[in-house]
């Protein structure tokens, strides 16, 4: 009776520290901090879109660059199989993403297209500016639309 | 004894026949609809304002949010519904609908058949409209391209698949005056109208009840994403302290003040309103922060 105890509580344990453990996938973490990244410059350039500051042209060709270039990160090894948020907690990557690769990677190109067309204007005025930023929203949006769960 | 079974059976007939007459599908009083015509553009903004299609365009992905084919699930605690087919198709759409079945629909929740519709379909906010305004969403709704996809039937749950239940839903829960009352601005009072009567905000940003109808009380707070995981967040209350320019910037643009941008079912309901006046996004806004006082 002890050691059946003894092996329900080992199952137990087991049951509630795996997902845990699935947890730790470090990719998940990574592309989270991938996204922050992309938040702390894309935010900078909708700050000055929106007037909650005043547009600079040599800050807002900077965030563009940087944005450019961290979009250029190679994905391939931030989605891993099994990370998405019906396997483990502590992600909102629906698990569409990998039932068609082929669109979130094309989706994820459009953002970068549209962060190059920005980054060309980035630096020429608060309206070329602008014209450029909303594209780059429109393509972080359609990919939060189709990929992204509602947050817990 | 005899009597006794006599009485029981003749207050059953009396309580069911109640409950018939309770339940039975109500329609808007003809005077009410007569003489209303519909212009396309007026009917336009309203089209974007009370959200059609975030639910009723097609399922598959970057779905035109014009083509209203219906064919998205919606799962409940009661079953899945799936919305219908309404464009203007004559066969499977509701192309020979007149306008009158059509505000009817919309307001009362009530079929051209004389059916009820489940409060799935928020008519329990739009019956609070203007009936004028729906005579001008008619009229533009009837320039869609029509989509010849047919209806698929709910999968609902006994005793839910009962249709003439929802009268006695409808009689219990469905009500056309409104949840924010006391001074309001005239631009908080647009908003209200907006945001209550159209947009329908409250649908999934608050909590319902064991009946599925929405917890007044509550208004605002958030609620479980009915179809997914997470959760639909609170509008109102400690946790959301947005100003208005925050709320009217993010129903612009789909950008929260922290930059974070639009996804998941909210996408759609911003692709819908950010084509509605600035004036209108503040009015939303300035009634969201007054409905949280």
């Amino acid at each position: 009776m002890k050691l059946k105890t003894m092996l329900g509580s080992v199952a137990l344990s087991l049951a509630v520290a795996l997902p845990a453990l699935a947890d730790e996938n470090p990719a998940i973490e990574q592309r989270q901090g991938q996204f922050k990244l992309f938040v702390h410059n894309f935010g900078l350039l909708g700050g000055m879109a929106q007037g909650r500051m005043d547009y600079d042209g040599d800050m807002a060709q900077t965030a563009a660059d940087n944005l450019f270039h961290l979009t250029r990160h190679d994905q391939s090894r931030l989605w891993p199989e099994g990370t998405d948020s019906m396997s483990v907690d502590g992600t909102r990557a629906s698990p569409a993403i990998w039932d068609d690769l082929d669109d979130f990677v094309m989706k994820f190109s459009a953002l970068q297209d549209a962060v190059e067309s920005l980054q060309s204007v980035a630096g020429d005025g608060l309206d070329e500016m602008r014209a450029g930023f909303g594209p780059v929203g429109q393509a972080c949006q359609a990919c939060h639309e189709a990929y992204r769960d509602e947050a817990s | 004894m005899r009597k006794l079974l006599l009485g029981v059976a003749v207050i059953g007939v009396i309580g069911g026949a109640a409950l018939w007459v309770l339940s039975a599908p109500k329609v808007l009083d003809a005077t009410t609809l007569a003489g209303l015509s519909g212009d396309i553009a007026e009917g336009e903004a309203i089209f974007h304002a009370s959200g059609c299609g975030s639910c009723h365009i097609a399922p598959d992905r970057d779905a035109d949010p014009l083509i209203l084919s219906g064919g998205r699930e919606f799962a409940s605690d009661f079953g899945t519904f799936v919305a219908p087919n309404i464009s203007p198709d004559p066969e499977h759409g509701i192309g020979t609908w007149t306008a009158e079945q059509f505000i009817n629909a919309v307001m009362q929740g009530v079929s051209p058949d004389g059916e009820h519709y489940y409060p799935a379909f928020p008519y329990t906010s739009y019956t609070r409209a203007d009936p004028q305004d729906f005579a001008h969403l008619y009229a533009f709704m009837m320039t869609l391209p029509a989509d010849a996809t047919p209806s698929q039937p709910h999968d609902l749950r006994f005793p839910f698949n009962i249709r003439r239940s929802v009268g006695l839903w409808k009689a219990m829960f469905l009500r056309d005056d409104w949840v924010v009352t006391g001074e309001l601005s005239a631009e908080e009072e647009r908003g209200r109208y907006l945001s209550e009567a159209l947009s329908h905000c409250a649908e999934c940003h608050t909590p319902r009840n064991a009946l599925g109808a929405l917890d007044h009380d509550r208004w605002f707070l958030g609620a479980p994403n009915p179809s997914g995981t997470g959760r639909i967040p609170a509008i109102a209350g400690e946790e959301f302290t947005w100003t208005a320019f925050d709320i009217s910037a993010y129903l612009e643009t789909g950008l929260t003040p922290d930059f974070d941008v639009v996804g998941g079912s909210m996408a759609p309901v911003v692709r819908s309103l950010q084509n509605l006046e600035k004036s209108e996004l503040d009015a939303i806004a300035a009634y969201i922060l007054r409905a949280g006082q």
